[in-house]
């Protein structure tokens, strides 16, 4: 019969699909896994203590570290967020509460926009903007080209999580008599806290390991950062200066960089899972 | 406080029309709201038609109506929190105490510290503890005398009869209560700032019956002292706990009376209709 025939090449294209969705999921986890092995297996010898205290050494003389280029991505970091986390979120705050349907939608439209802009344009912009004016690369300029990447990530994850928190919710609170501003920070961001945090470490991993916009801005640094006006060393860019070198003793350094940059990314990845998995806890 | 009451008895202590509750019980002083030809937009569409009511203080009256008759649509327009919604619209006035609630310089915040309002749905801040659940309307409005807020937390926690199964877990999440506790939560959360109105949207309609019973029986203990307006579905409901019965269909007043003679004696043929089933 042709019923059973067509059992057949039913069952024939189900299993060719999920096959063929097996395989895609397989292509997602093995690059990670040969990075992660790659990493540890050219990185993890030469990562020693020093490599965490010590400046890096002139060229030709053993040793040395990244010290600088660890405290300096911390302190870019701490720079990006100052901008990214406050407009993000309150950006976010305003998608969510404020904004009407029209000023929604185009604020959206630029905040994917933005998201989609290559980070090597934010490195010439801020290049444009704040190096030339004042004649020296600095952490400044460098917080800033990954504070305004940090933005768009944040504002679309708080807007989704605060629209996620409950109506009836807003609506006991506005019935209290609670203003609508501390009706929003006490009770919907409140609500919705472990979401926005969830969303500004997803946006700090992701530019963590950022290269290309502190090229012309933080510049990098093989000393110490001694003020955020001048140029300031970072672990992606440490790691991409000694890469391209022709020394085999850099190209060591820069696996082991490689290897703490990753793990650090990883470590604020696992923070997120943690995080999430305590607010799917509390929803239910 | 004071300035409120005087305004109370100074308003229109008798309007005679067909929309008063009948005499045949004792009336009470001067309506807690004079709601004159108000009408409600959802953008084009009426949600309320030319309502004219006088909502008598401290008294329980229910509101009934098929579902979409504009019952919870009308509730909100008390407090101002169907403003919520975007594209509303409202015309005719809300007398509040004497004051048009929609008068030009009314801040709704402040409106709705003096009227109340609790949930269909149970709705606990779940950040918070069951005191401090209790407590958010006075702290987010700036108290921080710490022996009023203690006072207010045991006194609203009893009058919404919770106090004695609470009383030692106050530490611990709202949302951790059952279900009719939450609710009881949420009342005494809308006491707890001393408003002058309770507006309850379908209380126990989430509520297994014991829990609604408990609820019932508080609304007649807190009518001594706040003015209560509670839309219901369920009729034995309205029949059981309230002074007063307003009938809604299709966004109009159809008849509003004492609850005894709504239920036995309706005027309106669209009442007998709904309140015997045979519509609705």
């Amino acid at each position: 019969m042709s019923g059973s025939a067509n059992h057949q090449f039913r069952k024939a294209t189900s299993l060719i699909a999920s096959l063929l969705c097996s395989i895609a999921a397989l292509l997602v986890i093995v690059p990670l896994g040969l990075i992660f092995f790659y990493l540890l297996q050219s990185g993890l010898s030469s990562l020693n203590l020093a490599f965490f205290t010590h400046l890096p050494k002139p060229v030709g003389e053993p040793g040395g570290g990244m010290a600088n280029a660890i405290v300096g991505s911390g302190q870019l970091l701490a720079l990006a967020s100052l901008i990214g986390v406050p407009v993000g979120v309150l950006g976010g705050v305003y998608l969510a509460e404020y904004g009407t349907a029209r000023a929604n939608a185009s604020l959206r439209f630029v905040a994917d926009v933005l998201n989609g802009v290559p980070s090597i344009i934010w490195g010439v912009v801020v290049y444009g903007l704040v190096v030339l004016p004042f004649k020296s690369f600095s952490a400044y300029a460098g917080g800033l080209a990954l504070g305004c990447m940090m933005i768009p990530l944040i504002m679309r994850t708080t807007e989704e999580v605060l629209l996620l928190v409950p109506g009836g919710y807003r609506e006991a609170a506005l019935a209290l008599g609670i203003s609508h501003w501390k009706t929003i920070v006490h009770i919907v961001m409140k609500t919705a806290s472990k979401g926005i945090v969830t969303g500004v470490l997803l946006a700090l991993a992701r530019i963590a390991g950022e290269t290309a916009p502190l090229l012309f801005t933080a510049f990098g640094n093989r000393f110490w950062n001694r003020s955020l006006s001048e140029p300031i060393a970072a672990l992606p860019l440490q790691i991409f200066t000694y890469a391209i070198s022709p020394y085999d003793d850099w190209h060591r350094q820069a696996w082991a960089g490689a290897l703490v940059l990753v793990a650090m990314i990883f470590l604020i990845n696992l923070l997120v899972r943690f995080l999430a998995r305590g607010r799917a806890a509390r929803v239910t | 406080m004071i300035e409120t009451l005087t305004a109370m008895k100074t308003t229109r202590l008798h309007t005679v029309d067909f929309m008063q509750p009948s005499t045949d019980q004792p009336q009470p002083l001067a309506p807690a709201f004079a709601v004159k030809n108000l009408s409600m937009w959802y953008g084009a569409n009426e949600a309320i038609k030319n309502v004219t009511i006088d909502i008598p203080a401290k008294r329980v009256t229910a509101i009934i109506g098929p579902s979409g008759c504009g019952k919870s649509t009308f509730l909100r327009g008390l407090n101002r929190l169907h403003e919520l919604v975007p594209r509303t619209r409202v015309n005719g006035d809300v007398l509040f105490a004497g004051q048009n609630l929609y008068g030009p310089d009314v801040d709704p915040a402040l409106i709705r510290r003096r009227i109340g309002m609790v949930f269909q749905k149970s709705n606990p801040f779940p950040t918070m503890s069951i005191a401090e659940n209790v407590l958010v309307g006075l702290k987010l409005n700036g108290v921080r005398d710490r022996t009023l807020l203690n006072e207010r937390l045991e006194k609203s926690l009893r009058m919404a009869a919770l106090w004695s199964e609470v009383k030692d877990d106050l530490r611990k999440p709202g949302i951790s209560l059952s279900g009719g506790q939450q609710q009881r939560l949420c009342i005494a959360r809308a006491i707890a700032i001393e408003p002058e109105v309770l507006l309850m949207d379908e209380p126990a309609s989430a509520l297994d019956p014991i829990a609604t019973m408990k609820i019932e029986e508080l609304i007649t203990e807190l009518k001594a002292n706040y003015t209560i307006v509670i839309v219901t579905h369920n009729m034995q409901q309205a029949s059981r706990c309230s002074d007063f019965t307003a009938f809604f269909y299709m966004g109009e007043l159809i008849e509003f009376a004492n609850t005894a003679k709504i239920f036995s004696n309706p005027t309106r043929r669209q009442t007998e209709d709904y309140i015997t089933g045979r519509f609705g």
